[in-house]
């Protein structure tokens, strides 16, 4: 336990120090804002007191951001051999995983806890339901772990970081979209099926403040499916070099 | 602590890097990895340090095999990774601080071991510099303080000294050497008078097998069969000299080396030569100018070794 915190804490710091956090949480915050607040079709349209505009639109630019923050954790280290050192090191292939992933999404955290104004304004402006809108944050930080084990897995698989912030993309926009509107041609079972992969279906029952264990299987699954295919490909190394 | 590699065997798809390799490294020994490039030296010492999984055979640290226990094996090992990979955008101090924490020591104890580190590297002027603006010596000796900040038994350094000038090529081997007294040292490289300068023992590797095991005197001997002296004798005909030296007790063999010049090329059996030479030229008044023992370098050893 004590390793993986040692690997966050180097991670969060080559966040921060390469300016990738800042740049990261102005930018999120900056169009989230934007979109929440000023754009025309924002909060005020809607006339009522809820964050769920908010939730959309940060649902959408996470959806961008996670791949471009993931991008580097093991394309880089593949790419200059810091693996290697670091693979040395009494510690396991899961604990550096596992380090990077805790690192990632305590920045998304991070980026998140700074909207925080808005739940004030959002409580000042009406009668905000609380529980919709700590489900509508829960949700945010799902999708945020969903995405991070995913782009995790793309940055583990090449040394590029290009290479990787485009498959996570790539494999995000399935979820994202794609399934839902597969599922939308389709009739009967096949068409349950793609619904219930997309990630978006997921997403709005969950903001919409229904905390469902479906929802938590879901996203459990993808999570768990990120982080072994993690795993099987840093083995790799043992096949081909 | 001692190193048992046991019948050692890596393939990459197809092609076999290191083929069914067996040996043992003592405590306080120093020895030096040999080989061509792409001989499997590098493949070897990844093995030892777990960064990859032996496909046969099974490697030892301290009795503990690093299949069953590679995470407490590790713990034993600085290793020093070929090309030396470094995080550039960390300053030299927060890398080592973050290494000696992963290695596990005790977070009181970190200050005072980077510092130490640092003191013996010689980095006291680079500490706070990232490490990507370091030149590569200085990178070099960053590398050799990371491997060595948890005062590991067993030492595992590949290339130390490549990219180094001269002058630091001699501070990293008198640093290995002094190492050497009591942890076990294994160490790779190209540059051969750097194994005869450091090394107890001598491993030569080949298309991923172990081709030859001993210190440098014994492979030396072994190459070469028999002492060779180059001498030169002037003041007398040629000819007449080349007769008298095959008389000669301990002489096996006598070739011109440069006719001109009265130099000879003489196999021998013993040292006793030298003596005999000497009385030779005395008797016959003939002038000795040279007389140098012909050693076969190590380089030919190597040639003679791999070349097939």
């Amino acid at each position: 336990m004590e390793k993986i915190w040692i690997i966050t804490k180097r991670e969060l710091n080559a966040y921060f120090d390469s300016l990738i956090a800042f740049i990261m949480i102005v930018l999120f915050l900056g169009f989230s804002g934007f979109f929440t607040w000023i754009s025309g079709n924002d909060i005020f349209m809607s006339g009522q007191a809820s964050l769920r505009p908010f939730f959309s639109i940060a649902y959408w630019t996470l959806f961008f951001f996670i791949p471009a923050l993931t991008m580097r954790t093991l394309a880089e280290e593949n790419k200059t051999g810091t693996i290697e050192m670091l693979l040395t090191k009494p510690v396991t292939d899961r604990q550096v995983i596992a380090g990077k992933y805790i690192a990632t999404l305590i920045l998304i955290a991070v980026a998140l806890a700074l909207t925080f104004p808005y739940v004030i304004t959002v409580a000042r402006l009406g009668n905000a339901d609380a529980g919709a809108i700590i489900c509508g944050y829960l949700a945010l930080m799902f999708i945020s772990a969903a995405y991070t084990s995913i782009g995790l897995f793309t940055s583990s698989i090449t040394n590029n970081q290009i290479v990787a912030f485009l498959s996570a993309l790539f494999i995000g926009l399935f979820f994202h979209i794609l399934f839902q509107i597969i599922s939308g041609g389709m009739e009967g079972l096949l068409g349950q099926i793609f619904n219930t992969l997309s990630m978006t279906v997921h997403f709005d029952s969950l903001s919409r403040g229904v905390l469902d264990l479906k929802d938590i299987v879901y996203f459990g699954s993808i999570i768990f499916l990120g982080l072994f295919f993690t795993e099987v490909s840093m083995a790799r190394r043992n096949a081909f070099n | 602590m001692d190193i048992i590699i046991q019948n050692v065997t890596k393939s990459y798809g197809v092609q076999k890097a290191v083929d069914n390799i067996s040996f043992r490294v003592n405590t306080g020994e120093i020895v030096g990895f040999l080989g061509p490039n792409g001989a499997g030296k590098t493949t070897t010492m990844k093995i030892i340090t777990s960064y990859l999984a032996p496909d046969e055979g099974d490697v030892f640290i301290g009795g503990k095999s690093v299949r069953d226990n590679p995470v407490e094996t590790k713990k034993h090992i600085g290793y020093l990774p070929e090309n030396n990979p470094l995080y550039y955008d960390m300053p030299v101090i927060d890398y080592l601080e973050f290494c000696a924490r992963i290695q596990g020591i005790e977070k009181n104890r970190v200050e005072a071991r980077v510092a130490e580190m640092i003191r013996i590297t010689g980095l006291n002027r680079e500490k706070h510099k990232k490490i990507g603006e370091l030149s590569k010596g200085y990178r070099q000796r960053v590398g050799l303080a990371q491997a060595m900040i948890h005062d590991p038994q067993v030492l595992i350094l590949d290339e130390p000294t490549s990219g180094l000038d001269p002058n630091q090529i001699a501070e990293i081997r008198k640093l290995i050497r002094e190492l050497g007294r009591e942890k076990t040292v294994i160490l790779s490289t190209h540059i051969l008078p750097e194994v005869e300068a450091t090394c107890d023992r001598i491993f030569i590797i080949n298309k991923g097998r172990l081709i030859a095991d001993g210190t440098p005197e014994t492979l030396r001997k072994k190459a070469q069969g028999a002492d060779i002296l180059r001498v030169k004798i002037e003041d007398g005909n040629p000819d007449t000299i080349f007769k008298a030296l095959k008389t000669l007790e301990s002489v096996t063999m006598v070739e011109f080396a440069d006719r001109q010049f009265n130099r000879f090329n003489i196999h021998c059996k013993s040292e006793q030569v030298r003596r005999e030479i000497f009385t030779l030229c005395v008797k016959n008044n003939w002038v000795l100018t040279e007389m140098t023992p012909f050693e076969t370098k190590l380089e030919d050893i190597f040639r003679e070794l791999t070349m097939n």
